[in-house]
């Protein structure tokens, strides 16, 4: 059983999404995608959902961008609520889909020129603004190229550049490091840690755990619920000092034997069986001592936010 | 471990006065919001024809297929037709071939909306705060030019090689093109938007707009329905009568060709009755392209 998590307080004066109760449903009801959903996206804060494909997160962000419409719940960004002022809430929004969203016949100059159209960008304002956004994201030497030509990284930055055109106060980035390689990852979270400096706030999707662990806070969420929140140390920190994972002959008789003679109550998962603990150093020895000849392996390692989903879930991070 | 549930309560989620503008943002003013999205509509017209001359296979195809087309099918059926009075077949497909260019080029201008909702382009200008309109005409404006200019390649080149002769009646007769090409487009508005696939698009404009065209009188003249007039020529010739498209032809052959008189070949409307229709479609179509455009939230998601 999942325990949703919500969050506490009364959005704060620095609040620029806050997400509230949010449901949606496919197929006239049948599917659920989000069952009460609740969050909170503070200015100059890097904000991740972590979950595995079909956890929501898709749905989530497609409410957040105004792309489906609110069936039950409230979104508010800016100050807008996004089911009665979808228009304003664009305004305060910039969005880096996971699927590109550049037009690859024209040059990245144009693709930012017809991002400025869209958001009422133009003349002197618009090469203002594109010069500065092209010198910050280092594309100034490539600003005349077609986008076609760009390596995926550079794309992306084109994106990022697209999406900050306007100034917007929440950054929606969808899968943002997706088919990037790690050096392109790197320099993408460099500008992405920018932006948030800036004072803006980021709210990313993902589901590489490498990534959400580099952001501020962490929502992790599986079947359509937020199941944790906190930032990365303190998720991980909940989960005690070390995660041991062990591998048995026979799982059943080895948490028999657990339960029996040490009082523990392992987390079984598939063919291991996983304890978290504030003293694994002492806990080890007596699990060897204990199991004997039932274990095949035991692996001690620092808590993660894998291990958070699956102490959350009962389930593998499966993506 | 169990987190505490204290769900703000929903009402305590004020949102910001309408007239409030966030501080940080950007964002456009709401008297700013109509030219915004006139100038995002340009701006998306202007990205149609910039993407046509950076395909240069598409350029090719655009000038040389109508010619192709004129040259095989008027000379090489020219013997078959003999009831055009008293154009030759080459003249008598003319306004056939200005037809066929406009509807090829709504065709494949309109088939980019599939393109760019799977590319992602789409869902970018969807999500931005400028509305629906904007995407509608400039896909329509932006079809329409590069329609237009083909048409009006296609028609000096006609005028040089004398099947057509210069005269004030061509002024007309661009205008006339112009509103069937918007028509066109509108109507390829109305069929692309709901589709996720392009084989989807050719197949269904295959089976409208090949029909509707052949139909228009663009390869014979459309019958004259009098008491001798069989049963399948009173189905043909209704069916004819109804495609607005007939109409816009009956008006392009009497501008091309004004120096002779039409009023005895078969079906021949007054210029009044057959520029009403033409206008009359072209709105049609716009109100249904945009009723369908606003209406759908689902194809948004389409990726």
């Amino acid at each position: 059983m999942i325990d949703p998590v919500t969050v506490s307080d009364q959005p704060h004066r620095d609040t620029v999404c806050t997400v509230r109760e949010l449901h949606h449903d496919y197929d006239g009801g049948v599917t659920s995608a989000l069952s009460g959903v609740d969050l909170d996206v503070h200015a100059g804060q890097i904000f991740a959902l972590l979950g595995p494909n079909g956890s929501g997160k898709t749905t989530l962000f497609r409410l957040l961008c105004t792309l489906l419409p609110i069936q039950r719940g409230q979104v508010l960004i800016g100050g807008f609520q996004s089911g009665t002022h979808p228009l304003r809430v664009r305004e305060q929004i910039g969005i880096v889909f996971q699927s590109p969203s550049l037009d690859k016949k024209l040059t990245v100059d144009e693709n930012i020129a017809c991002q400025g159209a869209l958001y009422g960008i133009h003349g002197g304002e618009l090469n203002h603004r594109r010069n500065a956004l092209l010198q910050q994201l280092n594309l100034t030497d490539r600003r005349h190229d077609r986008c076609e030509v760009l390596s995926g990284g550079l794309q992306r930055r084109v994106e990022l550049a697209k999406g900050m055109l306007h100034r917007p106060r929440l950054l929606l980035l969808d899968e943002p490091s997706t088919g990037l390689d790690p050096a392109a990852r790197l320099n993408l979270w460099d500008a992405i840690r920018e932006m948030a400096d800036e004072g803006v706030a980021v709210l990313l999707t993902t589901h590489l755990l490498e990534e959400a662990d580099k952001a501020d806070r962490v929502a992790i969420m599986s079947k359509g619920q937020l199941v944790a929140e906190g930032s990365p140390n303190n998720l991980r920190g909940d989960m005690g000092d070390g995660i041991i994972t062990i591998v048995a002959n026979d799982v059943s008789r080895a948490e028999q034997i657990l339960r029996d003679q040490l009082g523990l109550l392992p987390q079984r998962l598939h063919h291991e069986l996983r304890l978290q603990s504030d003293s694994p150093a002492t806990l080890l020895p007596a699990l060897v001592e204990t199991l004997g000849d039932e274990v095949q392996t035991i692996n001690l390692g620092r808590p993660s936010l894998e291990d958070v989903f699956i102490a959350k879930t009962g389930q593998a991070f499966v993506t | 471990m169990v987190v505490e549930r204290h769900i703000t309560h929903m009402s305590n989620l004020t949102p910001v006065a309408d007239n409030q503008q966030p501080e940080r943002s950007g964002g456009i003013a709401p008297a700013a919001r109509a030219g915004d999205a006139m100038a995002a509509a340009w701006m998306l017209a202007r990205r149609e024809w910039v993407r046509f001359f950076r395909q240069r296979n598409r350029v090719t195809a655009a000038l040389a297929q109508p010619v192709l087309f004129w040259l095989l099918f008027g000379t090489g059926l020219s013997g078959a037709f003999q009831s055009t009075g008293e154009l030759d077949f080459l003249q008598f497909f003319l306004p056939g071939t200005l037809a066929l260019i406009v509807l090829f080029t709504a065709i494949f201008s309109t088939i980019s909306v599939i393109e760019d909702r799977r590319e992602g382009f789409m869902q970018a200008v969807l999500v931005a705060p400028v509305g629906r309109w904007p995407v509608l005409v400039g896909k329509v404006l932006g079809g329409t030019a590069i329609a237009w200019v083909q048409a009006l390649l296609f028609l000096a080149l006609v005028l040089v090689v004398g099947t057509a002769t210069l005269s004030w009646s061509l002024i007309p007769l661009l205008g006339l093109l112009a509103v069937v090409a918007v028509t066109m487009c509108a109507l390829g508005m109305i069929v692309a938007w709901p589709m996720e696939s392009t084989q989807g698009f050719h197949a269904i404009m295959m089976l409208g707009l090949m029909p509707m065209w052949l139909l228009s009188g663009t390869f014979f003249p459309i019958p004259a329905l009098g008491t001798q007039a069989s049963v399948g020529q009173w189905i043909l010739g209704g069916m004819m009568r109804v495609n607005p498209l007939s109409y816009s032809m009956v008006e392009m052959r009497r501008l091309l060709f004004p120096e002779i008189d039409f009023s005895s070949a078969g079906f021949s409307p007054s210029s009044p009755v057959c520029w009403a229709v033409t206008v009359v479609a072209a709105g049609v179509t716009l109100i249904l392209a945009w009723q369908l455009m606003r209406g759908s939230r689902k194809v948004d998601v389409i990726v």
